[in-house]
């Protein structure tokens, strides 16, 4: 029925959960490619976290099929699958030196120990850590927290990393950095990873895929432009970046009565105090800046828009024109069609 | 100048609050070591007696007299051997039950934590003697065993729940990340829970031993007359000896449990072990 693909790093085949009488994963598919970067994004509660405990092996699914590299793990405990974790908290052995912390997967291993020191010491200068060797965890900041953490599961060599939220407990500008650097060294070392976020901007900054999730399912999984451009469920289009929402139709460029709901992203606002093809007569009444850009609220005969905009930002009360240059139409909730001018 | 007189006000009082407190330290410290003070005299003095403010003469015959004794060091002997067993089996038994109370919810589970203060709870001196009718019939009378037993009673209090507080306060986190480290459920287990919640269990075992060590009651009920340890001696000392004796046994009573306490505020709470413990 289903083709096990031998290049793929990781299947998920219809996996089902129930926790506590709640269905938590229903009927959930997932293929990550080798060397692939994949997100889990949802709100809490949507099954990520359980979803990537199940590709780690602390939950068995109730049914449905978990392979790593063409290989069924699914009965397999977690200290049997080839797979490494990054835990939210980091889970560092508050007992143990950071150098004891990153070589405890290579003692049960029984490596000798001078290939548990050059393995440790590789690593742990490839994340930059080698003043730190034997620090204790509480001694060091919280993004070297989450360095030595990612240190203890390369140091594994896995098959598949998988990232639980790892950004979530520091703070805004090194969460930027770290990412980054996460992203940067998951090229290096072409390793399949899985990483569960809320954040929109995590996902989509780091992935090569995300998979967009919602109660248990899997709304949409493809590349983070994709995702953006044509969201094919209003759940997603709302979920990612912003979007003004109406009940309607969209022709000829404006609202018209109907029964779809027309979204339309901020960003596909264009102003102008000169008429232009397709404009429509628009006031600005409020504007809020945003750093970068403005976001301004046009009022329109039609509706009453939203707009980021970057550059010539009017002042409140200015008369102009604007355009929709695309517009995303849902019927039931479903993408119906997307409207370009 | 009104507030000038207000911050003046304010140092008086202040003043008058340190002085109090002051006072009230230097009451308790006359109130709990003046006992202390006055026993500890009393082993190295001849005689001393109201109303006389000097001791008579110093001696260290009263300690000859217990080094002397073959009774008495017999009574050291069993408390040194028994109370260190009773503080092993406490811990086999009440090892993997606090990890169990910690670690899975199960039926009972509350009734059993609540349900063993029970035994603490009523006069033991009536559980004792129930308990005696018992040992009669199983002929658990003036055994080692049975003394084992009645002083396992009140331990578990102490092995069980400090030790499941504990296992409980390391976070499930750790032991994940152990498992997904590639280690079996025993080594996670050694390694990393025990190991972390092994400053509890320290404190466990002292208390235990401290329990054992100066359990009087149950002991001299089921082990007299054949077995004698260091408190159920002190009974007869009290009756037997001058008031001497006593006090210097007291002494050799108390050093097990300054021993033990000072080690354990060391190494326990001073230590690498609680560092432990403030990392989240």
């Amino acid at each position: 029925m289903t083709t096990f693909e031998q290049e793929s790093g990781l299947q998920l085949v219809e996996l089902n959960k129930v926790l506590g009488g709640r269905v938590i994963i229903e009927n959930l598919n997932l293929t990550v490619k080798k060397g692939e970067m994949v997100s889990l994004l949802g709100p809490s509660g949507c099954g990520k976290t359980t979803t990537l405990r199940i590709i780690s092996g602390f939950l068995f699914p109730d049914s449905g099929k978990v392979l790593l590299e063409g290989k069924d793990v699914t009965a397999v405990g977690p200290e049997k699958r080839p797979s490494a974790m990054v835990f939210q908290n980091y889970a560092l052995w508050p007992h143990m030196t950071v150098f004891k912390n990153v070589a405890y997967p290579l003692k049960i291993r029984k490596f000798n120990k001078q290939a548990i020191e050059k393995r440790v010491h590789d690593v742990l200068d490839i994340l930059n850590l080698m003043h730190h060797v034997n620090s204790r965890p509480s001694q060091i900041s919280g993004g070297e927290q989450q360095r030595v953490a990612l240190a203890r599961a390369l140091v594994q060599e896995p098959h598949i990393l998988l990232l639980d939220e790892p950004l979530s407990n520091l703070d805004a500008k090194l969460r930027i950095k770290v990412r980054e650097d996460i992203r940067e060294l998951q090229r290096r070392l072409a390793i399949t990873t899985v990483i569960v976020t809320h954040d929109q901007d995590e996902a989509l900054s780091i992935s090569d895929r995300v998979a967009v999730m919602k109660s248990g399912r899997i709304e949409q999984f493809s590349t983070p432009q994709e995702l953006y451009d044509a969201p094919i469920t209003e759940y997603v289009a709302n979920f990612i970046g912003s979007l003004n929402s109406f009940t309607g139709d969209f022709v000829d460029g404006r609202l018209t009565p109907g029964e779809f709901t027309v979204g339309i992203r901020p960003e596909d606002v264009k102003f102008s105090v000169k008429s232009m093809v397709g404009g429509i007569q628009s006031k600005v009444e409020q504007i809020v800046p945003r750093g970068h850009f403005h976001e301004v609220y046009l009022g329109r005969a039609d509706m009453r828009l939203r707009a980021f905009l970057a550059s010539d930002v009017p002042e409140v009360g200015t008369e102009g024109y604007s355009k929709v240059t695309k517009a995303l139409l849902y019927q039931k909730g479903n993408l119906f069609k997307i409207v370009e001018q | 100048m009104l507030r000038g007189n207000t911050k003046l006000n304010l140092q008086a009082k202040s003043l008058i609050t340190k002085a109090l407190i002051s006072l009230f330290i230097l009451f308790m410290a006359v109130f709990i070591l003046g006992p202390l003070f006055w026993l500890a005299a009393r082993a190295f003095v001849t005689s001393w007696t109201y109303p006389n403010l000097l001791p008579d003469g110093l001696t260290l015959q009263w300690w000859r007299v217990i080094t002397g004794d073959e009774s008495l060091k017999k009574a050291i002997r069993n408390s040194l051997i028994i109370s260190p067993i009773v503080v092993l089996v406490a811990s086999i038994i009440c090892l993997p039950a606090a990890y169990a109370f910690a670690r899975y919810k199960f039926f009972g589970r509350r009734a059993f934590l609540i349900g063993m203060f029970a035994a603490n709870a009523f006069p033991k001196i009536g559980l004792f003697a129930s308990i005696a009718t018992l040992y009669y019939t199983l002929n658990l009378m003036g055994t080692v065993v049975g003394v084992v037993i009645i002083q396992l009673l009140g331990t578990i209090i102490f092995m069980t729940w400090i030790p499941a507080a504990a296992f409980a306060s390391v976070p499930q986190s750790l032991e994940d990340a152990a498992r997904d480290a590639g280690a079996s459920k025993l080594r996670v287990f050694r390694d990393i829970t025990f190991r972390l919640a092994l400053p509890g269990i320290l404190v466990a075992m002292v208390m235990s031993f401290l329990h054992a060590f100066d359990e009087a009651q149950g002991t001299y009920l089921v082990g007299v007359p054949t077995i004698y340890t260091m408190p159920t001696q002190m009974y007869a000392l009290v009756l037997n000896y001058p008031a001497q004796i006593a006090a210097v046994f007291s002494i050799l009573l108390t050093i097990p449990s300054v021993i033990l306490i000072g080690i354990a505020r060391k190494h326990i709470l001073g230590g690498h072990l609680a560092e432990g413990f403030q990392i989240k």
